[in-house]
């Protein structure tokens, strides 16, 4: 009986405590990234209101918030999540709108819906945050001269191993800019059995050569053993190998493909109006520039470009890092979710058997 | 006496008796087994059955397009749609875009269909401004609408239960005839998979079986106090993560990696001829073997560890060399050993993925990578799941063989 | 020994020396030979370097020094399986995986002998066991006893004509082992097989041996028929391992041929024979069987001495009697005497007079 009653007192008091104090949970992606966002929406956020904004990773936060709003046991108030899976869950109603009109100005005071680089509020539910982009690097130290993409598939040119994701995404877009398709035309030529046949052979004529690998943290390391001379890869993994630990990597951004990491708030979330307010204040001008400072993903508002300073190390300028910098945008694509969300399985179940021949 | 039951002495039947007697006994064992069992129905059945009945139901269609299950429901196969048809698809888009359900709908029959979530998700936007005739109004806003396989899909999806993921599972598509049939080359993966996974699987058995026999053998014939070290060293890739064992294996077999350079290094090998041990079937072999070793060492260890020596030099005595003594008398002995070893290794086996997923490359991968990625990446838990239950049948036959070929109760797990 | 070298012995082990460790020997200058057609049993205490001896003459361990040989061939380099030796085990090793009849069949298959053939000889080796009926069971399937009459057919059934036993009997009850006993050697003598019987039971080594050899510390302490055995023990390990005896310790005071008198360490003088005792003052330790003490003095020899002894305790056991009794000193000193109409039942606490004859009583090394 004295335990019962000590187990109730237990519960209700911290449930008690739980009410009382706010708190914010954010789930994000682990690692740098996340420490990028700890360091300039988090802190600054906690300090401004006066609560306590909790992180927590995952290896694809679209996942198990998916899982919990499906089960009605949502814990999560924000998630950073790609634009794909920011899409369909918000087709699938697992996530709050968000009010775009509610979003500041930019610095310079633009309204939010012109500031945002297109398509960084495609979704009603969701605000972009970062553009990253998949790109292909190389080892300066063991080839020279890589200026275009279609280099990447030229092996006669550049002997060595390539790295590629496991995966028909951005690998398809690639062959075909490589194979000489202007990037407008890419997502067009690949709703055609005759484009995902063109950028089937063009990967054909690497697949020998290829490693695979599926993890992001993957081609840094590829590059760093000397397992390939190139390989595909997250930008901001790759700035990180190069400028932060001195590897001798440069980053092509001919070919690049771009995409938004996005916040939403799953359905349910149990401090929703608190989880608006942490939205809107990390997706204002300063705030995504300062996180540009931790890593090199682009911010999504232009109005943030001028404010990016200089990385942590204090030197380096951030700016040419970006994905979004004029010297990146020049032959670059950005990537597609309604042709991906139409066309994943059939292309992942092409790509596989393909990768089975 | 007559009567045929046994009774005791005061004349009460003796069954009764006995199972009187052994009432409370039963009753306190059954309530020492309780948490156990509570343990593995919430832990192991139940997911198990979620994941079946995952993998044949899926009523992301039939639950939020009423009308249009309703039309299929009063209209046989075959019927071409009608105007009826369309209006009852009209009202479903307007409200499942209303009630922000369109994508799990349209998500639902593009796993039949590649290319029609847009169909669903772009005409549900415009599906309230229709106005009759609907069929005219629907099909001017996508003509892919008159896609006798997009109505097929709808059909299909619109019971709840449904064999479409097993036919997904199996390679086999709905045609544009609207039937099931193979699906076309390119399109075709998991049968191959499933091949490959049980060679694979196969020839990690076999491989962990040649390496581990004399090393069981040697556990089980030395002394004690030498064995039970060695057993440490047979035990110690127990103790260090999967991730770093695999990562190892990497910085070991790739190609600048420490077994290639030493290669080169000794003239064996060309700078430019180094082997291709990583990211490839070899290299999942290589790594999976190393990792599964344990498993087929301690059964065979536990079996041998109960012959005796005197087995051998009784076969010695009869006059049987020792090839003969180890060909007849002694491995027909390891057989429980073997068997327990090889299944473990073999179920294990071909169930890994994070080994193949780091270290396989592009031939080296398994179904269960497979699983993975529709569990992770596309989400498509049903598929999944019907590969999963799959995988589940085919080691769950594999032991019904095994039961009627060597017996199960002639496993010995140690 | 003398006969080592001769012509007619079978099995001959020439100062055979084994050590496990390269520090202490296990077994100790070992000779020994047997003709053809001998059972000859090692029996000794656990530890005492016969099961050694067995596995060395099967090939299953090497002699560190010294050569056995078989048949007049030296044997040392022979691997087991060429010796042609049948071996009988202590938990008699039958294959598990394997019916009696293809048990019996393994060591005729080794030898690469056709179907017909193999099949006649399981058939005989079966019947000679009275096992005809089993050869399709399994040996899990069997009684202890019909697992033991298996093993002993397959050893015998390719015709070794030496066969080795290793306490083949150590796993059965006291009936069935006296009736394996007799069995055994009933076969070895209508086989006329040379056997050699490892075991620590002493009566199984008196009642079925032509000869047995007593081990202990490595070394063969007598090698003797049964009866001299028992009733002439060399030395007072052999007294003592052999058959149930009374000891006491003395100083020999008078020793003249085969007679000589001892003054045991409480003052007593008795008469006993010198066996191991060659001098006046040497200590020894005096033997006698139970069986042979006398309580009755009618039945002594004049002038012999007798001690005066105290009963302790009186066992009924059925056939005789054991009596616990006090006597020079030693409280644990055994008579028997049998259950006849006349036997006298003492009380503990009596007080009688027992006494010898010297012949029995035997002056061993103290």
């Amino acid at each position: 009986m004295k335990l019962k009653t000590a187990l109730l007192a237990t519960a209700l008091s911290s449930a008690a405590f739980a009410a009382q104090a706010a708190e914010l949970t954010v789930m994000s992606w682990g690692g740098a990234y996340e420490a990028s966002q700890i360091e300039a929406y988090n802190k600054p956020f906690a300090a401004m209101k006066g609560v306590t904004v909790n992180m927590v990773a995952a290896d694809n936060p679209g996942t198990p918030i998916a899982a919990m709003v499906e089960a009605n046991n949502v814990t999560i108030d924000v998630a950073d999540v790609e634009l794909s899976d920011a899409v369909r869950l918000c087709d699938e109603g697992k996530l709050e709108v968000i009010d775009h009109a509610a979003l500041p100005a930019g610095v310079d005071g633009t309204p939010a819906a012109d500031d945002f680089v297109a398509g960084a509020l495609a979704s009603e539910c969701a605000v972009a945050n970062i553009v990253w982009s998949t790109v292909v690097s190389y080892d300066s130290s063991k080839v020279t001269g890589v200026t275009s993409i279609a280099d990447f598939f030229d092996t006669a040119k550049f002997p060595g191993k390539r790295g590629l994701r496991k995966s028909a995404k951005a690998n398809l877009e690639m062959a075909l800019m490589a194979d000489g398709v202007p990037a407008a035309e890419v997502y067009s030529l690949l709703e055609t059995e005759e484009g995902v046949a063109r950028a089937f052979a063009k990967l054909d004529t690497i697949k020998a050569d290829v490693v695979w690998w599926e993890a992001g943290a993957q081609p840094p390391q590829l590059l760093a053993d000397g397992e390939v001379v190139m390989t595909t890869g997250y930008n901001g993994r790759i700035f990180n190998a190069a400028i932060g630990e001195g590897k001798p990597f440069t980053i092509l951004w001919d070919g690049q493909i771009m995409d938004f990491d996005l916040f939403v708030i799953p359905k349910g979330a149990p401090n929703k109006d608190l989880a608006m307010e942490y939205v809107a204040f990390a997706t204002d001008s300063q705030r995504l520039a300062d996180q540009a400072k931790y890593i090199s993903y682009g911010p999504a508002r232009k109005s943030s470009a001028p404010l990016v300073g200089l990385y942590q190390d204090g030197k380096t300028e951030m700016a040419p890092h970006m994905p979004t910098s004029p010297e990146a945008l020049k032959n670059a694509l950005t990537n597609d979710f309604e042709f991906w969300a139409d066309r994943d399985v059939e292309l992942s179940e092409k790509f596989n058997a393909w990768l089975l021949k | 006496m007559s009567d045929t039951i046994l009774r005791t002495a005061d004349g009460k039947p003796l069954k009764a008796a006995l199972m009187r007697a052994s009432a409370v006994a039963r009753r306190r064992a059954f309530m020492l087994v309780l948490p156990l069992l509570a343990f593995v129905l919430i832990t192991f059945v139940v997911p198990i059955g979620q994941m079946l009945s995952r993998s044949v139901t899926n009523d992301a269609f039939s639950a939020n397009m009423p009308s249009v299950v309703a039309w299929f429901a009063a209209n046989p196969e075959g019927t071409e749609p009608d105007e009826a048809a369309y209006a009852a698809l009209v009202v479903d888009l307007v409200n499942a875009a209303n009630a922000r359900t369109i994508g799990t709908v349209a998500t639902r029959i593009n796993y039949d269909v590649s290319g029609t979530r847009s169909l669903f998700t772009s005409t549900g936007r415009k599906a309230k401004n229709m106005e009759a005739p609907f069929k005219d109004a629907v099909l001017a806003a996508d003509e892919e609408w008159g896609d006798k396989v997009v109505w097929a899909a709808m059909r299909n999806a619109s019971a709840a239960v449904t064999t479409t993921f097993y036919q997904a599972a199996t390679d086999r598509k709905l045609t544009d005839e609207g039937v099931y049939a193979k699906a076309p080359e390119d399109l075709r993966v998991y049968l191959t998979l499933f091949w490959r996974t049980f060679v694979l699987s196969g020839a990690v058995t076999l491989l962990c079986l040649i390496l581990g026999f004399p090393v069981a053998h040697l556990l089980a014939r030395l002394p004690m106090r030498i064995s039970s070290l060695l057993m440490i060293l047979v035990l110690l890739p127990f103790w260090t993560s999967l991730l770093v064992r695999t990562t190892s294996w990497m910085v070991l077999l790739q190609e600048q990696g420490i077994l290639n350079n030493m290669l080169v290094y000794l003239g064996i090998l060309e700078d430019n001829g180094r082997l291709a041990l990583m990211y490839n079937q070899t290299g999942t072999i290589i790594a999976m073997t190393h990792i599964l070793l344990p498993f087929m060492i301690l059964p065979l260890y536990s079996v041998m560890k109960t012959i005796p020596i005197t087995y051998t030099r009784a076969a010695r005595s009869l006059g049987a060399t020792s090839w003969t003594t180890f060909r007849r008398i002694y491995v027909p002995q390891t057989i429980p050993g073997i068997g327990a070893g090889g299944i473990l290794v073999f179920i294990l086996a071909v169930g890994y993925y994070i080994t193949p997923a780091l270290v396989g490359g592009a031939t080296g991968t398994l179904i269960s990578n497979q699983i993975a990625f529709h569990m992770q990446d596309s989400l498509n838990w049903s598929l999944a799941a019907a590969l999963a239950a799959m995988l589940l049948a085919a080691v769950l036959a594999l032991y019904w063989v095994y039961d009627r070929l060597v017996g199960i109760d002639n496993m010995k797990l140690g | 020994m003398a006969d080592t070298k001769t012509t007619d012995a079978f099995v001959v082990f020439d100062r055979v020396q084994k050590s496990y460790d390269g520090e202490t020997l296990v077994v100790k200058d070992l000779n020994l030979s047997m003709p053809k057609g001998e059972f000859l049993t090692m029996l000794g205490p656990s530890g005492s370097g016969k099961t050694t001896c067995l596995m060395m003459l099967a090939g299953f361990e090497t002699a560190t020094h010294g050569e056995i040989l078989l048949d007049g061939r030296p044997i040392n380099n022979i691997p087991p399986h060429k010796r042609g030796i049948g071996m009988v085990f202590q938990n008699y090793a039958l294959f598990p995986h394997m019916s009696v009849a293809e048990n019996l069949s393994f060591p005729l298959e080794v030898r690469g002998m056709d179907k017909t053939v193999r099949e006649a000889k399981i058939t005989r080796a079966l019947d000679m066991v009275q096992m005809g009926q089993f050869a399709n069971r399994r040996p899990a399937q069997l009684s202890g006893g019909q697992q033991q009459r298996i093993a002993l057919a397959r050893a015998l059934v390719f015709e070794p004509e030496l066969v080795l036993m290793d306490e083949p009997l150590g796993a059965l009850d006291k009936q069935l082992r006296e009736h394996m006993q007799f069995e055994i050697t009933r076969l070895a003598h209508d086989l006329g097989i040379t056997v050699v019987y490892v075991t620590h039971d002493q009566t199984e080594a008196l009642t079925m041996s032509d000869r047995v050899a007593v081990f202990n510390d490595g070394r063969i302490q007598q090698l003797a028929p049964p009866a001299s055995l028992y009733e002439a023990p060399q030395n007072s390990f052999v007294a003592q391992f052999i058959g149930e005896n009374n000891t006491m310790e003395g100083i020999v005071t008078e020793i003249s041929g085969d007679k000589c008198v001892v003054k045991l360490d409480d003052g007593e003088l008795i008469d006993a024979k010198p066996v191991n005792v060659s001098k006046v003052g040497e200590r020894t330790r005096v033997s006698i069987r139970p069986e042979r003490v006398e309580m009755n003095k009618s039945r002594l020899q004049p002038g012999a001495h007798t001690l005066k002894a105290t009963v302790r305790e009186f066992i009924y056991m059925g056939d005789i009697f054991r009596t616990r009794l006090s006597v020079a000193g030693n409280d644990n000193f055994i008579i028997k005497t049998r259950n006849a109409p006349d036997a006298v039942r003492l009380e503990p606490g009596a007080e009688i007079e027992i006494g010898w004859l010297p012949q029995d009583c035997r002056a061993l090394d103290a």
